[in-house]
């Protein structure tokens, strides 16, 4: 079998960071556009990111008594590495930075990092509001994530690759997401669920003054707020060649319809934050256990007894 | 070459930060260093060209230590979690019995002829561990998997303080349960 995808030289990383940036930006400039309306500013909201990036690289970075600075600096930070690291196995059209056989279980254990980072950006601050979102996010994370493992099993079965760039070939002529809708709606709840995004925002919720950012100050909450929005975009381009039949589409290039689905699948995820309420972590528990769960693992019994049928 | 290196740096950073464990005086440091502990580990698995297993085990890992941090604050109180505290107990026992465990595996290590290599690495060095590992006991390992599970749900059926009755009233027909934490199904 030929490999759909080619592997390009590592300089191309720098790259990929610079595109995953200017999703980044996109994603942040929609989200201020939408506040701005939804607030009847006279402004645009165009500039909005710029303002706050500048506003919070000039602002000064403020500690807290005891904080376990180690911790919470690797914590806030890590949120963006996560994104970067998720986005080498994400092919771009043809070209891929890494392409792993088990490209599938590498974004797994890149989104579990979430549970680390978040938790940690929320205990190091040695504050009890942050420590509390930082609990509310583990609480979450309770719930959305073996959904979400069992939603990234879907695509792997059917077909019988744990290769991303194969995974994304295997949807010749029918994306996934038209025969696992229960499967793609599970993982782009975990998508979000990973940026503490719309209804997984309780984390950093207003009732505990910020949650897990309560105490993040200047840079620290520029990489924090920053990470969010890259995960939200690194989360919507591992979408596209799982469930959306990654480069494929007419007249285009392969990498354009890749970029154009991205940004697409991002729109949606900045645009439900205003469309969806919270989820309280102690009441979408049980729905994860109870509902969400059993839907994916009877999704992938679909989806595993339709692949051994076709053979 | 590289590779060697890497390597031999990879078990450096996860022995240290296996001994931070006992270093450090906090909970979520000593939880952490055993997390890095073992994403070396996996990083090293990966260098082996054991993908899969590399990769799970960094997932795995993460998470575990992850559900450490609730349950050590769940079970140990607010206080002792969250304050500076030695992470040594019984010193004494403690350092003869790992000791004692240091010196048999290193003396295995050096006193062990290892033989030479023979033949050539498997082309799926994954499916050839799986296969060598479980191959022929395939029923076993899915009678202990099942055992397993059940085996949870026991043991937290039994730990839990609240029956059904608890719940549902004496005679099981109270709708909704009464629960202290209500969850998000309306059961």
């Amino acid at each position: 079998m030929s490999d759909p995808v080619t592997t390009v030289p590592a300089g191309w990383a720098v790259a990929a960071a610079g595109l995953l940036g200017l999703l980044t930006t996109a994603a942040a400039v929609f989200d201020g556009v939408l506040t701005a309306r939804a607030a009847g500013a006279r402004s645009s909201g165009l500039g909005t990111p710029v303002w706050e990036v500048a506003r919070l690289l000039r602002q000064r970075r403020r500690s807290t008594v005891a904080a376990d600075h180690l911790l919470w600096r690797i914590g806030g930070a890590g949120l963006l590495v996560m994104s970067l690291m998720i986005v080498t196995v994400v092919p771009l059209g043809r070209w891929t930075l890494f392409d792993l056989d088990v490209g599938v279980v590498w974004f797994n254990a890149m989104d579990v990092l979430a549970w680390a980072f978040v938790w940690l950006t929320g205990w190091g601050a040695n504050s009890a509001h942050s420590l509390v979102g930082g609990y509310r996010f583990l609480a979450h994370g309770l719930a959305y994530e073996l959904p979400l493992m069992f939603a990234l099993v879907a695509p792997a079965v059917a077909a019988s690759s744990l290769n991303v760039g194969t995974v994304a070939a295997a949807q010749d002529g029918l994306w996934f997401v038209v025969w696992m809708p229960v499967a793609f709606l599970a993982y782009c709840l975990g998508a979000v669920a990973i940026a503490v995004w719309g209804p997984f925002s309780p984390a950093l919720g207003a009732d505990i003054a910020g949650g897990v950012t309560a105490e993040l100050s200047g840079v620290d909450r520029l990489l924090f707020t920053g990470g969010r929005y890259a995960l939200l975009a690194a989360g919507a381009a591992f979408a596209v060649p799982m469930f959306l039949g990654g480069g494929a589409g007419p007249l285009l290039p392969g990498w354009a319809w890749v970029l154009l689905k991205t940004v697409a699948v991002l729109a949606v995820f900045v645009w439900l934050r205003r469309r969806l309420s919270v989820l309280r972590p102690d009441l979408f528990m049980e729905f994860g256990w109870v509902v969400l769960l059993p839907a994916v693992l009877v999704q992938d019994l679909v989806v595993a007894a339709i692949a051994v049928g076709k053979g | 070459m590289v590779t060697h290196i890497a390597f031999w740096a990879l078990a450096v950073v996860a022995v240290l930060a296996g001994a931070a464990v006992f270093w450090v005086n906090s909970m979520a440091r000593a939880s952490y260093a055993l997390a890095l502990s073992f994403i070396a580990v996996g990083v090293q698995v990966l260098l082996l060209q054991q993908n899969y297993v590399g990769v799970v085990t960094i997932l795995m890992m993460v998470m575990e230590m992850a559900v450490m941090a609730v349950y050590m604050v769940m079970f140990m109180g607010m206080n002792p979690a969250l304050m500076p505290m030695s992470m040594v107990h019984d010193k004494r026992h403690a350092v003869a019995a790992s000791v004692g465990v240091f010196v048999v595996l290193a003396a295995g290590v050096l006193l062990v002829p290892w033989p030479a290599r023979r033949g050539a690495p498997a082309e799926d060095v994954t499916a050839a561990l799986g296969e060598e590992l479980m191959g022929p006991k395939m029923l076993v390992m899915v009678v202990v998997g099942v055992v397993m599970a059940v085996t949870i749900v026991a043991g937290v059926v039994l730990a839990a303080h609240r029956t059904r009755y608890d719940r549902f009233g004496d005679d099981l027909r109270r709708r909704p349960a009464n629960d202290p934490q209500p969850g998000g199904v309306g059961r």
